[in-house]
């Protein structure tokens, strides 16, 4: 009886989830198998001839222009990632500790607005803040504290982490938020009752209960802007391309399918990868949880 | 008590001055629209109102805008729809293989962009299909739909089961049920569910930017100009009237929400994710 009404159960959660499923098998899941396998083959003018190769993986995973923009990108997102979450984990932990239960809602909602707002124009206010004529420059020479013009702040390595941390932001305030908001409080005070001084409980106690959303927030703000378009494009002038730049030119300008899908497919493995290294070093702060 | 809040002020300040690093870009945004001046930069000329008239009269602009709003429209319909029966079948049933289906249909979130535009483009051209804004909404509701999934969920979630089963027993059929008791629960979620779809596709530019083929849509558009240095102030103007919007679209979807959430009975916490 009990094993009937299961099957029952089943067969109507799984019928109801299937115009959504198949819609991203179909939408998701069947576009990145079709990459997977024109990486495998050669290309041929405008068309995919279909014969089996290594050659777009050996491209992909030896020519010196895509090594060093690879580099770069895990290099440019892992930064991101570490500004973005030690940035975010202070006002997720005031959010959370201090601020009263009934304005914690109004406290997220401003952290959010931002977000929200139009990407790219947000992108390119950044360079409007940073750029040669831009607000910090003219601010600086208007007042009369440097003469020229500061270059080193726009079109490099620095302005592309800025502006991904200041738009991947509440990506990382949100999960260390909800996981603050998990802890049980009695666990602080008998940490404090054990004779464990401030810091010490948060070192011991806090920030442990608070790794798993800190893990989340990592992941969540990393995978994205590896893959990130927009702000190569713009903030670093089109002259620091990032793999999301690399694959569109191989795909596009070049024409080169099966060279372009090898790209994304190696760039997917190596984020994949990257991930489960990740989880792997931080599983001890996965299993405490109650 | 004073010493606490005497610990908690360095943070309260530091939480501040975080939000205006947040919020530095968007104050600077009415300042230059409304500035007369055609280069962006300080000091401000004089204030003036002709780049948002030379907006309102600009036609590529006028199309770029009707294909985003039925880009929107359409998407955050479909990814509200598809999202009622995730949102349902997460909330209500267990089933075979539900954690792994659920973060299969959560994953666009996650995954970077340009891999779903680039493999969609590849499978859209391999087929032959002709790009348009058919081809964006396909994307876009894909983008969506976790999204509207996320919101759905706590909105299913926080519903009394007894509820429906006492429809069930006053003789209603399962559908009448849903139509008269679950859905009028559940729709300020539904509704929060489509403005932020909506907020969302109106945004995209990935996948509106690949996929669209000639068709301009408002990010892409805005791409396109803002190589032209003399054709920033007026994107000044439209983009302050975006965020204007976006923010009472968002100030609108969160006042359903909380309404729902006053409905039910729950404690009005969480934010949009």
């Amino acid at each position: 009886m009990a094993k009937a009404s299961w099957d029952k159960e089943a067969r109507q959660g799984l019928t109801l989830i299937s115009p959504p499923f198949i819609y991203a098998l179909l939408v998701l899941a069947a576009p990145i198998l079709t990459i997977l396998t024109y990486s495998f083959l050669t290309d041929g003018y405008l068309t995919v001839v279909r014969d089996f190769t290594w050659d777009n993986y050996i491209y992909a995973w030896t020519d010196p222009i895509v090594r060093m923009v690879m580099l770069r990108s895990l290099a440019v997102s892992a930064l991101v990632t570490l500004v973005t979450v030690a940035l975010a984990f202070p006002v997720a932990y005031y959010v959370s500790f201090m601020v009263r239960p009934e304005r914690k809602s109004m406290w997220l909602f401003l952290i959010t607005i931002p977000f929200w707002t139009s990407y790219l124009i947000r992108v390119f206010l950044w360079k409007v803040i940073l750029g040669y004529n831009g607000v910090i420059n003219s601010s600086l020479t208007g007042l009369g504290i440097i003469d020229e013009p500061l270059t080193f702040i726009l079109y490099n390595v620095n302005s592309i982490v800025l502006t991904l941390a200041h738009a991947y932001a509440p990506f990382a305030i949100l999960p260390i938020f909800i996981a603050l908001e998990k802890i049980d409080r009695s666990l602080l005070e008998a940490g404090r009752d054990l004779g464990e001084s401030k810091a010490m409980t948060f070192w011991r106690v806090t920030l442990p209960l608070a790794m798993p959303g800190v893990i989340a927030a990592t992941m969540i703000v990393f995978i994205p802007t590896i893959g990130d378009y927009v702000t190569p494009e713009l903030i670093g002038g089109g002259k620091i391309p990032m793999i999301a730049n690399l694959i569109q030119v191989q795909m596009l300008a070049l024409d080169d399918r099966p060279k372009g899908s090898a790209l994304a497919v190696s760039a997917m493995l190596i984020v994949a990868v990257v991930c489960l290294i990740f989880l792997f070093l931080n599983r001890r702060f996965l299993k405490v949880r109650q | 008590m004073s010493k606490r809040r005497f610990e908690g002020s360095g943070l309260r300040i530091y939480t501040v001055l975080y939000l205006l690093f947040l919020y530095a870009p968007i104050i600077l945004l009415p300042l230059f629209a409304f500035n007369s001046g055609t280069i962006i930069a300080f000091p401000l000329e004089g204030f003036t109102m002709k780049w948002f008239d030379l907006m309102i009269g600009n036609a590529t602009l006028r199309q770029a805008l009707f294909n985003s709003l039925t880009i929107a429209v359409s998407a955050s319909i479909l990814a509200t729809c598809l999202g009622i029966f995730a949102a349902r079948a997460s909330t209500r049933f267990e089933f075979p293989g539900k954690a792994g289906i659920m973060g299969f249909i959560m994953l666009p979130m996650v995954l970077p962009e340009i891999i779903v535009a680039m493999s969609l483009l590849v499978v859209l051209l391999g087929m032959g299909v002709q790009l348009s804004i058919l081809t964006v909404i396909v994307g876009h509701t894909l983008m969506c739909m976790p999204y509207a999934i996320a919101v759905l969920s706590t909105a299913f979630g926080t519903l009394d089961k007894s509820l429906e089963e006492a429809a069930y027993d006053l003789g209603e059929t399962k559908w009448s049920a849903f139509r008269l008791v679950t859905l009028p629960l559940v729709m300020p979620g539904i509704i929060s569910s489509l403005l932020i779809s909506f907020t969302i596709s109106l945004d995209e530019f990935i996948i509106a930017f690949f996929l669209a083929g000639n068709q301009p849509t408002l990010p892409t558009y805005i791409f396109s100009q803002l190589r032209f240095p003399k054709a920033i102030p007026m994107i000044m103007a439209l983009g302050t009237v975006l965020v204007a919007l976006s923010i009472i679209l968002l100030a609108l979807g969160e006042y359903f929400r909380r309404r729902g959430n006053a409905r039910i009975g729950a404690k009005p916490t969480g934010g949009f994710l």
